[in-house]
């Protein structure tokens, strides 16, 4: 087995009384896409908030690339670069246009030159197929284009991982096909991501492997047919006849 | 989306023009109650008040015209020290309340010193009237005897004012800063933007955008405060028009000066209200 991109060993997580991770243990290979899926309140978002330490975890550890990223006390900043994250409510910087919403990490962060940091940011709305709506602000966007545009502005920073927390849950029924599309794309080029979804449908012809989250662990976890088919536990059937049928 | 449009090419009368119809109605009906109204108070104050038994001494008193006409050249001029006062204090008034909402708002343990002093700050500037202020640093730090330039009631004068209002201004800035969401910081952050960096480019500027209209409304009420300095020195215009009250035994001047505040501060007044609307109907 290759070593993993991201490896999280009893990750556990309270918000005061509420513990809400249970001691979490997950490997990410290279490449690899992962579906978080479960109840609303299971854990997904704090998941993917302690994995890139927006949410300092209480006890186990973090591994990216074999670096404990959980150790207390680390430099964040340098570290969250590595790890992209676009989350339900878009987030853009609305007094910025589409571009500049792009560009202000890597200029203030990466550095370098800003020429070559513009045409790559160019290249990435071609990529999307947003290059016309460059130039424009958040409001002058409909919610898939703001999406969109919220997981170029985290491929600008050419993170190692993605993570995305439902991604496409705010988003009106019309409009959740273009921001898939882009998953499947950045899937197709290799990318690591773990991402945590409501569509069932997206999880089972796309991800490598299926994780269901209840209770603050991870019940089972496999291949989407495996999961989908023929799962063994019972939580996870009842969940699954719940939001499938 | 196409059926609906494809009605309107139809048959637009029916659907868009009893609607305006009756709002066309309805303007006309307000706008003549208004008018009605209005006639009926002014006519009863040109009638009504030149009935009082001490109009013909109110208005040879304060509704000079030749005392106007005299003094308005020479107190427009003082006017200009009012605007000058004021027009060296609002960039020392936004940079100092920039700096105190950014201390308050300080989360270093390192900072904690900071933090207080701007609390501190924050309090006590609010808590004292200006005048009080005027007078205890326009008279106090001349007082310490200090040489020529130094002793000057203008900078002293101006000193306290820009003390008060950045005290103001860093209130008005905390709560638009506040005011922006978590996401907005939590995004910033996670794309590996350092805090001074997302509060310089993701908060600041949606926080200053946000405050705009409160504090244009606070620079009205510094444009007029300038003129409470007339107490500690500087000739500008409440000071002039005290002048020549006492040099023509009429208060006209008083009345001239307040006709040139009013020059200025309403139109200001209405722009800030009107950012202030136009805010409003954006966000909602
Ligand atoms: N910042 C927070 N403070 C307190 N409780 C929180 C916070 N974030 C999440 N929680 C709690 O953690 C639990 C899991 O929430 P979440 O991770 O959002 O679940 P999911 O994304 O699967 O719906 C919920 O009970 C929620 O109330
Ligand atoms: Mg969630």
């Amino acid at each position: 087995m290759p070593e993993a991109k991201l490896s999280l060993r009893a990750v556990v997580k309270s918000f005061g009384d509420n513990a809400v991770l249970k001691g979490i243990d997950l490997d990410v290979a290279p490449g690899e896409m992962i579906c978080l899926i479960g109840a609303s309140g299971s854990g997904k978002s704090t998941l993917l908030r302690c994995i890139n330490q927006l949410e300092p975890i209480d006890d186990g550890a973090v591994f990216l690339e074999g670096q404990d990223i959980s150790e207390p006390g680390l430099d964040l900043a340098p570290i969250r670069r590595r790890i992209g994250i676009v989350f339900q409510s878009y987030n853009l910087f609305p007094h910025m246009t589409a571009l500049d919403n792009v560009l202000l990490a890597p200029r203030r962060v990466l550095r370098g030159d800003v020429a070559e940091q513009r045409a790559r940011a160019e290249a990435l709305f071609d990529r999307f197929g947003l290059a016309p709506h460059m130039l424009k602000y958040p409001d002058q966007l409909s919610g898939g284009q703001q999406q969109r545009v919220a997981v170029i502005r985290a491929l600008a920073m050419q993170p190692e991982i993605m993570l995305f927390d439902e991604i496409t849950a705010a988003l009106d029924p019309e409009l959740v096909g273009e921001v898939l599309q882009v998953l499947r794309q950045l899937r197709a080029e290799g990318m690591t991501m773990v991402l945590a979804t409501h569509e069932m449908g997206f999880a089972r012809e796309a991800a490598d492997r299926v994780c269901f989250m209840d209770g603050g662990v991870i019940v089972e976890e496999g291949p989407p047919q495996e999961i989908f088919s023929a799962p063994k536990r019972a939580r996870t059937q009842a969940f699954l006849k719940a939001v499938l049928r | 989306m196409v059926a609906r449009d494809d009605r309107r090419a139809v048959d637009p009368l029916i659907r868009v023009n009893r609607r305006q119809a009756y709002e066309a109605a309805q303007r006309r009906r307000a706008l003549m109650v208004a008018g009605v109204s209005t006639v009926v108070v002014l006519a009863a104050a040109i009638i009504l008040v030149p009935l009082a038994p001490g109009w013909p001494a109110v208005r040879a008193s304060f509704f000079d015209a030749s005392v106007f006409a005299e003094t308005f050249p020479t107190l427009l001029q003082a006017f200009l020290i009012d605007v000058m006062i004021f027009a060296w204090s609002v960039p020392l008034i936004l940079g100092l309340g920039l700096a105190i909402a950014l201390a308050r708002g300080a989360r270093a343990a390192a900072l904690f010193p900071l933090r207080i002093f701007g609390a501190i700050y924050v309090d006590v500037f609010r808590g004292i009237p200006v005048v009080l202020t005027i007078y205890l640093i326009g008279f106090g730090i001349p007082g310490l005897g200090l040489p020529r330039p130094w002793n000057s009631p203008y900078i002293w004068g101006t000193v306290a004012l820009v003390l008060t209002y950045s005290a103001y201004v860093a209130e008005v800035l905390r709560s638009g800063i506040e005011s922006v969401h978590a996401s907005q910081r939590n995004a910033a952050i996670c794309l590996g933007l350092s805090e001074r960096d997302t509060m310089r480019y993701v908060i600041l500027p949606q926080a200053i955008r946000r405050v705009v209209p409160a504090n244009m409304n606070m620079l009205v009420a510094l444009q007029k405060d300038v003129a409470l300095l007339s107490f500690i020195g500087p000739v500008e215009i409440l000071r002039q028009a005290g002048i020549y009250k006492s040099l023509l035994a009429n208060f006209t001047p008083y009345v001239v000066a307040a006709v040139i505040f009013l020059l200025v501060t309403v139109p200001a007044t209405r722009y800030a209200d009107h950012l202030l609307n136009r805010d409003r109907n954006a966000r909602s």
